[in-house]
């Protein structure tokens, strides 16, 4: 184990030790904070509401997007829900229960402390997004209502209609909003961070692009934070946010901050099926309809090819020749198992021949039966603007037809490895939400994100950062004119002329899209030796391409989307790669990390607790050199390790 | 499908700016409106890219610059006067959402951006929309710090109020109203965030400062007044009603009686 990845997990037993923590860690008084700067880098929900909550303690901070508003982020594009421990449905739900499931969900991949403090705070999200005035939906008795996720028997997510993580967004947005009103935030959006500037080891300052003008920026300050999310968009086709990238990860990890996990991508059971080589992008259909959808396709082959050749409708096949298969397999959870299973068990079915679309690779999500119970009132008030955005996609009604769904690449659970202060191997940089590793370990639970994302900005960054930044107030504000800014700036401009000057003949998404399909082949849901090596192979030779033949037209000094694109897939380049080395690397099954080689007789992940039950981290060596890999062993005191079982 | 596109270009905010016209072949009719844009770009870039066709004097304008993101109709990000239309001729959707099945083969197609004085073009399809940052920081959130809140169920709703808040909170901030209302007004906008918070007990606390503020930063910021056209409700891609307007009106009076 390196000498830098200590976890800094405090001592005591699981449920003092955040409180002992916060009892323990340094404060920055008042007028101290006045002195200090920090940088946020990405607005979605850790972002902006870790911008907010620092501008609210009095630091100056600066908040960059790269869209033209903070409240463009990709958290927006959230349906289901926020999940916390309130227990108002009275099913018996608590912290405790909230941290198993997350820990069990993560198939044993996660840090305890981070996990159960993550459900601890869970509650306090949702008393300040109500205070926010977020219009979660609430019963007709004015308080609010909840729904069920996967991986849970009790009903513990709050959601606003189809929408909540637009909602939160808004919540965290105005908070920010005020913030920038008052002064205590500036806000630059329309900017791409493009490096981290470090001096004497610690991260000092960004540069970025202003996506306007062209313009290279240097921003200086005492600590940076690095919320842009997660880099699923390696796979080209994901349910990410056309502009979502890892890149800003990516730059971290090339200056020394180490990289956690990245081979966990989720791969979410329920999203549009791929349509043909023009698609852009995949739409998710919410976890939350496998409440009241039931997932099938025919029991007799013959139906299979009826359907396919467009001769019978679904909903002309009678039931007894229905395979409701996750009820069947999973009669616990039924089709609220967590989102692996879901998705592997649609790939099985498709695989044994029994995917329902023209390519194949589809699985009917029923409404037949909820419809009859309910009424077609009620599954319009739930889902009403999921039916309709899948009808705008697809020209299908799901009121009459069931809707054809299928997997896609929806989260990475991996990212950059940080302590329990969120602070990278790096001091003064820290990670939150997606963009770290820490809580979801082998896949994450629906629902959680959300609490991830404003757990850390609102409630855990703003403690941990203080500690920091306490041994800081002597420090002047950092002068951006110091030879690493003018290095790092000339390194940036150089790396934007090398692009413009390959001059070659293909589109930068010909090559996003090629590595989008080695990915999706050999890194996706099912992944072996062979087509590991063969995926770390085959990356190699396209970044080779990349760099001899990609075009990127116009200047440097203009609003150039293609410009954009090229520095996102150049890091893409990279990042597929490691990737693959860490799944190839770690032979076990795990959560969304399945390996072929190790499954159970029934086909479900199979662990080895004995040599894997670590986190992986990746150390940066140089360009086209080998990473070192380094292990933080996960201990578990506090619960028994266990085979998943959603069967009974 | 087969479709001939006219295209606005404008290379900057200073530059005139005027349409190109562009053939695109072999669209899909479940390609949707961007997605057929992307095919367009890939075709320019490639242009742009093809040294005989740069000696014969071919000069490419290079791709066509148009702000878009989560392609799922929530982020707004994207923008676009299609045929006339804000967001196009299909209804309570955004750009993104809008496929190619609802235009016929060989069809002429008119693409533009917002064109309003309170969102200047920055390149040919992408607008500035800074200025409706500007107006929710002028009031548009409840002023309550992060921490000691008091447990979430104290304060019960009516459902139907949540509801019709929630409504109103679904707006994306995409200009869409601005861009088809006459007078370049922002008022559905303010309206929606004022309307959504006035709904609600945590929000009603500072309603009328909140009300009188945003219309305030709007006027400033050169945008129109409201004339009751309701043009705006019929081109907002989720469906916001201007009775969220009336409710700014009574806000706003409601300030301005006890000044």
């Amino acid at each position: 184990m390196s000498e830098k990845l200590i976890s800094k997990i405090p001592e005591g037993t699981l449920s003092e030790k955040w409180t002992k923590h916060k009892a323990q860690i340094r404060v920055v008084s008042p007028a101290n904070k006045r002195k200090l700067e920090v940088i946020v880098v990405g607005t979605g929900l850790g972002g902006a509401s870790a911008a907010a909550a620092l501008g609210e303690l009095g630091y100056n901070v600066k908040v960059f997007c790269i869209s033209d508003s903070p409240r463009r982020a990709h958290s927006i594009a959230a349906q289901g829900g926020i999940n916390a421990a309130k227990n108002y449905p009275n099913d018996n739900d608590s912290v405790y229960r909230l941290f198993y499931d997350t820990i069990k969900g993560g198939d044993y991949r996660s840090r305890e402390a981070n996990v159960y403090r993550l459900a601890e705070v869970s509650n306090l999200i949702i008393d300040q997004c109500v205070a926010q005035g977020v219009p979660f939906a609430r019963e007709y008795g004015g308080l609010l209502d909840n729904r069920s996720f996967g991986g849970s028997q009790v009903s513990r997510t709050f959601y606003a209609r189809g929408q909540t993580g637009q909602q939160l967004l808004l919540g965290a947005y105005a908070a920010l909003n005020r913030q920038i009103e008052l002064g205590t935030v500036k806000s630059y959006v329309r900017h791409e961070m493009l490096d981290l500037v470090m001096i004497d080891g610690e991260a000092k300052g960004i540069i970025a692009r202003n996506l306007v003008t062209g313009e290279i920026e240097r921003h200086g300050a005492h600590a940076v934070v690095v919320a842009t999310g997660g880099y699923g968009n390696v796979f080209f086709l994901s349910t990410n946010a056309m502009n979502s990238n890892g890149s800003v990860a990516w730059q971290c990890y090339k200056k020394g901050a180490f990289f956690a996990n990245p081979s966990f991508a989720q791969i979410h059971p329920t999203c549009i099926p791929v349509h043909g080589e023009q698609q852009s992008k995949l739409t998710l259909m919410s976890e939350s309809l496998r409440n009241d959808g039931r997932i099938w396709v025919p029991k007799k082959q013959e139906d299979v090819i009826k359907l396919r050749e467009k001769k019978i409708k679904a909903s002309q096949i009678p039931e007894e020749d229905r395979d409701y298969y996750l009820e069947r397999r999973y009669p616990a959870f039924g089709n609220l198992v967590p989102r692996d299973v879901a998705s592997r068990a649609a790939k099985e079915r498709c695989d044994a021949g029994f995917g329902v679309n023209e390519t194949g690779l589809a699985v009917f999500l029923d409404f037949k039966t909820a419809i009859q119970r309910l009424g077609k009132k009620v599954i319009e008030e739930r889902y009403g603007n999921l039916f309709q955005m899948y009808e705008k996609i697809t020209d299908v009604n799901p009121y009459d037809e069931p809707m054809m769904i299928y997997p896609a690449i929806h989260y990475t659970m991996g990212g950059l490895w940080v302590d329990y202060n969120l602070q990278t191997t790096i001091p003064g940089l820290y990670a939150i939400g997606e963009a770290n590793f820490s809580d979801h370990g082998g896949n994450r639970l629906g629902a959680s994100a959300l609490m991830q994302g404003l757990a850390d900005g609102y409630f855990i960054l703003p403690y941990t950062i203080g500690d920091y930044l306490a041994g800081k107030i002597q420090v002047k504000m950092t002068d951006t004119n110091h030879p690493a800014f003018e290095e790092a700036e000339k390194s940036i401009k150089e790396r934007l002329d090398r692009l413009f000057n390959i001059k070659g003949k293909q589109p930068v998404d010909h090559f996003h899209k090629k590595l989008g399909h080695i990915m999706w082949d050999y890194v996706g849901m099912a992944r072996n030796e062979a087509g590991l090596k063969k995926a770390i192979e085959e990356i190699r030779v396209l970044r080779e391409e990349f760099w001899k033949d990609l075009f990127v037209p116009g200047e440097n000094n203009e609003f150039n989307q293609e410009l954009e694109k090229a520095v996102r897939v150049a890091d893409f380049l990279e990042m597929g790669e490691l990737m693959a080395m860490d799944a190839l690397t770690r032979k076990e099954s795990c959560g969304g990390h399945f390996r072929e080689e190790m499954q159970t007789e029934e086909g479900e992940t199979l662990r080895d607790d004995e040599n894997y039950m670590y986190v992986s981290t990746w150390e940066y060596t140089g360009y086209g050199k080998e990473p070192v890999k380094h292990k933080e062993p996960l201990q578990y005191e506090f619960i028994k390790i266990a085979t998943r079982n959603y069967k009974d | 499908m087969d479709f001939t596109l006219k295209v606005w270009r404008q290379k900057s905010a200073k530059d005139k700016g005027r349409f190109a016209t562009y053939k695109v072949q072999n669209i899909s009719p479940d390609t949707s409106f961007l997605e057929m844009m992307d095919i367009l770009n890939d075709q320019l870039v490639r242009e742009g890219a093809d040294p005989v066709a740069v000696e014969k004097g071919c000069k490419s304008e290079g791709p066509v610059a148009f702000d878009h993101d989560c392609r799922e109709g929530i982020c707004g990000m994207c923008s676009l006067y299609i045929n006339g239309r804000a967001h196009g001729p299909d209804d309570d959707i955004t750009t993104c959402q809008l496929h190619m099945r609802k235009f016929t083969d060989g069809e002429t197609i008119t693409i533009e951006p917002w064109r309003s004085a309170g969102m200047p073009v920055i390149k040919d399809l992408v607008v500035d929309r800074n200025a409706l940052d500007k107006i929710l920081q002028a009031g548009g959130y409840v002023s309550v710090n992060t921490g000691g809140i008091p447990d979430a169920n104290t304060i019960p709703i009516p459902r139907d109020n949540a509801e019709e808040s929630m409504d109103a909170a679904a707006c994306v901030g995409c200009g869409a109203c601005i861009a088809t209302c006459k007078n370049g007004s922002a008022m559905l906008f303010v309206a929606a965030r004022v309307s959504s918070l006035a709904l609600l007990p945590q929000g009603k606390v500072e309603a009328a400062r909140r009300a009188k503020a945003m219309v305030a930063r709007m006027d400033e910021l050169g945008f129109g007044a409201c004339t009751n056209t309701r043009a705006c409700e019929m081109e907002c891609p989720k469906d916001i009603s201007v009775a969220h307007i009336a409710r700014l009106n009574r806000e706003f009076l409601k300030a301005k009686i006890k000044d």
